[in-house]
């Protein structure tokens, strides 16, 4: 699978047809009915259409001139149309995104094993990957790409995940455990597997997340409905105001078109927010799935927001999940140099980062390969999971070897020779210290070992300090001892940790933290984690994970990227700002708006009024055009934002509440003011 | 002039300088606390005996809004009756009749509901008996059933998660017994030493200066002046209301009553942060309700005190402000200061002819009402207030990135329901009842009723408009002040204003306690860094333009068409 482009661009030329095409669609008043608000744009909208209808054909000259009361009502559609065009745009990016993402899968052609009788044959067949169907089983040999997300059921096999997460050096999935998950569009670099589909084409978590994007079976959620009721009564006082206006006008004698009733009733409605809360909770689910984050509900990205605890796992997430040699301490009665010179000959082909990093030292010490030395006719053991270590064989019948402790001191202790107590002291120091001792055997006899340190990814202190000033605490999760993982903790910033951690550790930890009234995100990929998972309020599964971790969690991160919580906690405040700031902007807006409108309905029969045309509009009819041109366009100017989405600063609360309201607040008052007038200025060369 | 403005600053001061020692001991009283008024304890026990009461039960905000409207269905019952009935009980010296069904029910309802409005005039259309043991056992009972209704607010803005909210009955009789009563006795003495009527007898004669024979009515009249202030009610034993000698002697009981007025409302916001513990949160409420009762003072004192362009321009000099209407014994200011405490809270009791304002003033008493929050009536005010404090909070919270909480409760979807039906209340009656009278008045002037809709209105006009949105925004407020002009004791007044009522006072209390009960049922959430605080200025900031923009883009048409037409006509 290549790696998937970001469209930065909001309106590219594809989805902006589409969404054209749905903005129309959407205008079915069965559909439109949930957003109370637009609906009761669409109502004006028919009443001005039979308004101006009625003076074409019956000549009723009391509602003002023909193309006036028309270019009313084309307006007023427009807004409509505005407002489900920034939907339909939220949805089209949203469905682009997961689309391609799909497409991806579907052209891998999968070696599908069919079963003939009662045993299996590999009766292979060449399929496409979107003929599979859960529970059907392939075959993947190395170099093939996996075609689809499944369980690997028989053997094992190193992966390349580089295509999703970036990494570059393979991992292992075997079948059994943990770590039988296997992603669509990775490559199998050796051995072989079998495969069993997991989820049919069609109906993986994507395909879920499709739908709930395409509005099908997307459910408001519970601050959106709560936001939706607000605006509803918005709109009803507005209702209120203008019908009781007519009686008012009528006690007056001034008497008010029908026109000016509905202008002045969809400029007062909070139709900016109406129009644009649907496309702004899509679009968080959108910047979820850019972040190659798969949520199952709109719900969990905002809930998202609200974390106050973060669990993250160690390694991948606070340190880099290589470690690096920083020591060599040779067993007592070994020579220093001699016991470097072994390591470096140890690790001379060793290609992972560990074996780099032990020659990089070795050579900072000026210790070289003894003269002779040939790599071709040495004997390389590479690590596996079974033997935990890793060497070489000498032509000379020299056996090095380097690992964990214990495997290291089981093939001493077999061969018959002891584990020297000053190494177990070392190997104690290190680990306090928070590093690795990697143990180093000549001829199974134990001659010093090697220290590694974790390193602490660059930036993730800056990251921690940012969730910190956001409210979160951040608790790392290791199964390093207490003394390691206390070492790493303070180094890195993080408020507190669980070490020697299983999973029931995790889930208790959640608990005692919800118990408090807290909500807890935490990442996991193992089976073990997954009531973990369904116990956090936001639980991210990692796409390697197995099946059980990702249906118990409510996001599934496709980069197993374990800092993608920070992303997500970061998507979600701006899914909840955003409706916020927008809410404020709206209702903001409508200071400016009586003050265009309110003088232009009096103003005949009340010249004293004038004195509330503050702007200096032109005349009546075009204030009140004005009023509704600078209500229609503002949602299509807003649609980046709401797309987008208003940038979170950890700032504080209350700072932060400051600078939205004097953006959005303040804002909101004065720029409709400057927008009116302008308006109203062009028109005025028409009028 | 001066002299008066300093007048109205060491009025305002001694308010405050006895609201904060007041609001510690409010605090105490309902936590329960130990308070030097805890002799009164056996006074208490033997009222609960006799009610067959126990104050310990607890109570869900449901059980203590059926305790609320139980005891007001019946408190009303019994009014209605009794003012009916009136010429036939006792004390009824002056032999006044009895009250007709739509005014009773209108004069009822109104005390009933701490508004007090009164369609009749107290010297003939009420009896001692009435005046005693209805109106001002009402004012009494009125004022404190909505002081137990803010405590079950504060109660569940105090707790962490619980389901019951303390006791109504221990809420209700401790406000009455500790400092309603208590306070009630010390103004009505004071009152009495400067003049005001405590007599049983009926009407005095006396002869004028110019030598003519005229009867004087009194009656037993400072006890009830004093809990109508206290108790922000403002229903006067006169008809002239405290602009009476009688209700107002001098400029000591002015300062009085006007102090009486407003200290409760305003101990009881300091008594939110006692109570809470939250002192900041208290001060940030306080300061938003001075600012913004000073938004209404400042135009209103500027236009009085500019006088009338119409007197001007006749050549007439202004020098002498704008005098119509106004108590002239205390001057234009103290007068024109009485007419904005009394419309910010809900007294609604006058000292001056509010048919005679500057249209402006007319403005600024109108907007009071229509906020009906700014220190507002007792008990009802921060009640009003907690539901711009629901709405704030939804949309601050939502700022800084997080679904809302408030007091360590979320906002949610129900809560929401409940504060848009309240917010969305107020502006609904008052519009809605004066578009039906404008439309009746408009289309149905000569209709076959007793009295006439084209009778209606004294003043025609942008002035006659706002004649009737007073009325009803009075009545929505729970104000009770009239404006005058308008002829209200006939039956579509006393009916429609009396239906307003009702509605305006147990929904606007029953919304607030609903959304407090739910609220503290729910799972506490401890405040981190990036929840966002309520005790701050900027908090204080956003809820008064919630506040503002919510009544001003509500009422703003409305206003336009009365008062600012009449206002920038007579430029």
């Amino acid at each position: 699978m290549a790696k998937r482009q970001k469209n930065t661009s909001l309106f590219q030329k594809e989805l902006v047809n589409g969404a054209l095409k749905q903005s129309f669609v959407k205008l079915d008043p069965r559909i439109l009915w949930h957003n109370p608000v637009m609906f009761t744009v669409e109502i004006g909208t028919l009443v001005m259409t039979i308004v101006t209808a009625n003076i074409l054909i019956n000549h009723d000259k009391t509602q003002g001139s023909f193309l006036y009361n028309l270019v009313i009502t084309l307006i007023l559609f427009l807004t409509v149309l505005f407002a489900n065009f920034a939907e339909a745009l939220a949805e089209a990016r949203g469905k682009a995104q997961a689309d391609s993402l799909r497409k991806t899968r579907e052209e891998t052609p999968a070696k599908k094993v069919t079963p003939l009788g009662e045993m299996y044959v590999d009766e292979i067949t060449i399929v496409n990957s979107s003929t599979l169907q859960k529970g059907d089983v392939f075959l993947c040999e190395a170099g093939d790409i996996i075609p689809i997300d499944g369980e690997i059921i028989e053997g094992l096999a190193s992966i390349d995940e580089s295509a999703i997460t970036g990494e570059s050096a393979p991992v292992i999935r075997e079948s059994g455990g943990d770590k039988s998950s296997v992603t669509g569009g990775t490559k199998v670099l050796s051995d072989k597997i079998k495969v069993r589909v997991t989820a049919s084409s069609g109906e993986s978590f994507l395909d879920k997340m499709i739908a709930l994007v395409e509005g099908a079976s997307r459910q408001k959620t519970p601050n959106e409905i709560a936001l939706t009721i607000l605006l509803a009564g918005f709109t009803l006082v507005f209702i209120i105001v203008c019908v009781t206006l007519k009686p008012f006008g009528d006690y007056a004698q001034t008497p008010i078109t029908i026109a000016a009733f509905v202008s002045l009733f969809v400029c007062l409605i909070p139709t900016t927010i109406g129009g644009l809360l649907s496309a702004i909770g899509i679009a968080g689910m959108d910047r979820a799935l850019r972040a190659n984050v798969i949520t199952k509900s709109g719900k969990a990205v905002e809930t998202a927001g609200d974390i106050d605890t973060l669990l993250l796992d160690k390694t991948g997430t606070i340190t880099i999940g290589n470690r690096k040699a920083t020591n060599f301490y040779p067993a007592p009665g070994i020579e220093e140099s001699l016991f470097i010179q072994n390591c470096l000959i140890a690790s001379f082909a060793d290609e992972t980062p560990e074996g780099k990093s032990i020659v990089a030292l070795a050579k900072e010490k000026n210790v070289t390969v003894p003269s002779g030395f040939d790599i071709k006719k040495v004997t390389l053991i590479n690590f596996t999971a079974e033997t935990r270590s890793s060497g070489i064989n000498l032509p000379d019948g020299k056996q090095i070897r380097k690992g964990a402790v214990d495997a290291i001191k089981r093939i001493a202790i077999d061969a018959g020779n002891t584990f020297p107590d000053e190494t177990g002291e070392k190997v104690k120091h290190i680990s306090s210290n928070g590093g690795t001792p990697l143990v180093v055997s000549e001829n199974k006899k134990v001659i010093g070992v090697i220290e590694l340190q974790d390193i602490i990814k660059p930036g993730i202190k800056e990251r921690f300090e940012r969730l910190r000033k956001m409210g979160i605490k951040t608790v790392m999760v290791t199964g390093d001892n207490p003394l390691t993982a206390k070492y790493i903790a303070e180094k890195a910033g993080v408020d507190d940790f669980i070490a020697e951690a299983k999973p029931e550790d995790k889930m208790a930890y959640i608990r005692a933290e919800q118990a408090q009234g807290k909500l807890v995100a935490m990442m996991g990929d193992g089976t073990n984690d997954a009531p973990a998972l369904a116990q956090a309020d936001v639980g991210v599964a990692m796409n390697s994970g197995t099946q059980a971790a990702k249906e118990a969690g409510n996001m599934v991160d496709l980069d197993n990227d374990p800092t993608k919580l920070i992303e997500i906690v970061e998507i979600g405040k701006q899914l909840l700002m955003t409706r916020g700031t927008l809410t404020t902007f709206s209702i903001a807006n409508d200071v400016a708006k009586y003050f265009a409108i309110v003088p232009a309905l009096f103003i005949v029969t009340i010249p004293s009024l004038r004195a509330l045309n503050i702007m200096g509009l032109n005349s009546p009819e075009s204030a009140i055009l004005a009023a509704v041109i600078f209500n229609a366009i503002i949602i299509p100017l807003l649609i980046p934002l709401a797309l987008r989405g208003v940038e979170y600063k950890p700032i504080g609360a209350s700072a932060l509440l400051r600078r939205n309201l004097l953006i959005y607040g303040l804002g909101g008052i004065i720029i409709p003011f400057i927008g009116i007038k302008l308006i109203d200025m062009a028109l005025a060369l028409f009028m | 002039m001066n002299t008066e403005i300093i007048g109205i600053v060491v009025t305002y001061c001694i308010t405050i300088l006895l609201a904060i020692p007041l609001g510690r001991y409010i605090a105490k009283v309902f936590a329960g606390e130990k308070v030097w008024t805890d002799f009164l304890k056996p006074f208490e026990r033997l009222i609960y005996r006799l009610s067959g009461i126990d104050p310990t039960e607890e109570m869900s905000w449901k059980g203590h809004m059926k305790a609320m409207l139980t005891i007001s269905s019946l408190w009303l019952i019994y009014a209605f009756f009794a003012l009916i009935f009136q010429d036939k009980l006792p004390l009824n010296p002056d032999h006044n009749p009895g009250q007709t069904p739509d005014l009773a029910f209108n004069t009822a309802i109104s005390f009933l509901v701490n508004c007090n409005v009164q369609d009749y005039s107290g010297e003939s259309g009420v009896t001692y008996f009435t005046q005693l043991f209805v109106l001002m056992f009402l004012h009494f009972v009125s004022a404190a059933s909505a002081i137990a209704a803010m405590m079950v607010v504060y109660k569940g803005m105090k707790e962490k998660s619980v389901t019951t909210l303390g006791n109504f009955w221990n809420y209700f009789v401790k406000s009455i017994t500790r400092f309603l009563l208590p306070g009630a006795i010390l103004v009505a003495v004071i009152l009495v030493f400067n003049g005001t009527p405590a007599s049983y007898k009926g009407k005095d004669t006396i002869i004028t200066m110019q030598g003519d024979t005229t009867q004087v009515s009194r009656g037993p009249a400072a006890a009830m002046i004093a809990i109508k202030h206290l108790g922000t009610n403002g229903g006067g034993w006169f008809g002239a209301n405290s602009a009476h000698p009688f209700e107002c002697p001098n400029y000591l009981t002015y300062m009085l009553e006007m102090i009486a007025q407003v200290v409760i409302p305003i101990a009881l916001i300091f008594a939110l942060g006692f109570y809470i513990k939250n002192k900041k949160f208290a001060y940030v409420i306080f300061a938003v309700m001075t600012i913004g009762m000073f938004m209404f003072l400042i135009p209103t004192l500027q236009a009085e005190i500019k006088g009338n362009p119409a007197i001007s321009h006749m050549g007439i000099s202004p020098s002498n402000t704008a005098m119509e209407g106004k108590e002239v014994r205390f001057g234009v200011p103290a007068t024109a200061y009485w007419s904005t405490v009394t419309t910010i809270i809900s007294t609604g009791s006058a000292n001056g002819a509010h048919d005679s304002y500057m249209p402006m003033t007319t403005a600024m008493q109108l907007m009071a009402m229509m906020v009906n929050c700014f220190y507002g009536g007792c008990g009802a005010g921060f009640l009003n207030y907690y539901i711009f404090i629901i709405i704030a909070v939804f949309i601050s919270g939502l700022m800084v990135g997080r679904t809302p909480e408030f007091m360590g409760h979320k906002v949610e979807a129900k809560e929401m329901k409940i504060a848009s039906i309240a917010a969305l209340l107020h502006p609904f009656l008052i519009l809605s009842f004066t578009a039906l009278a404008s439309y009746i008045l408009v289309y149905h002037p000569d209709i076959h009723w007793a009295f006439q809709p084209k009778n209606w209105l004294g003043n025609p006009g942008y002035h006659g408009f706002s004649e009737m949105l007073y009325q009803n925004t009075s009545v929505a407020a729970n104000n009770g002040s009239a404006m005058g002009g308008l002829t209200a004791n006939n039956v579509f007044w006393n009916v429609t204003t009396g239906i307003i009522l009702l509605f305006s006072r147990f929904i606007p209390i029953i919304g607030p306690v609903a959304i407090a009960g739910i609220m503290a049922q729910k799972k506490f959430i401890p405040e981190s860094a990036g929840t966002l605080k309520t005790d701050t200025g900027t908090f204080g900031l956003m809820t008064w333009a919630v506040i503002i923009i919510i009544a001003a883009l509500a009422f703003f048409p409305a206003l336009a068409l009365g008062p600012l037409a009449e206002f920038f006509s007579m430029k």
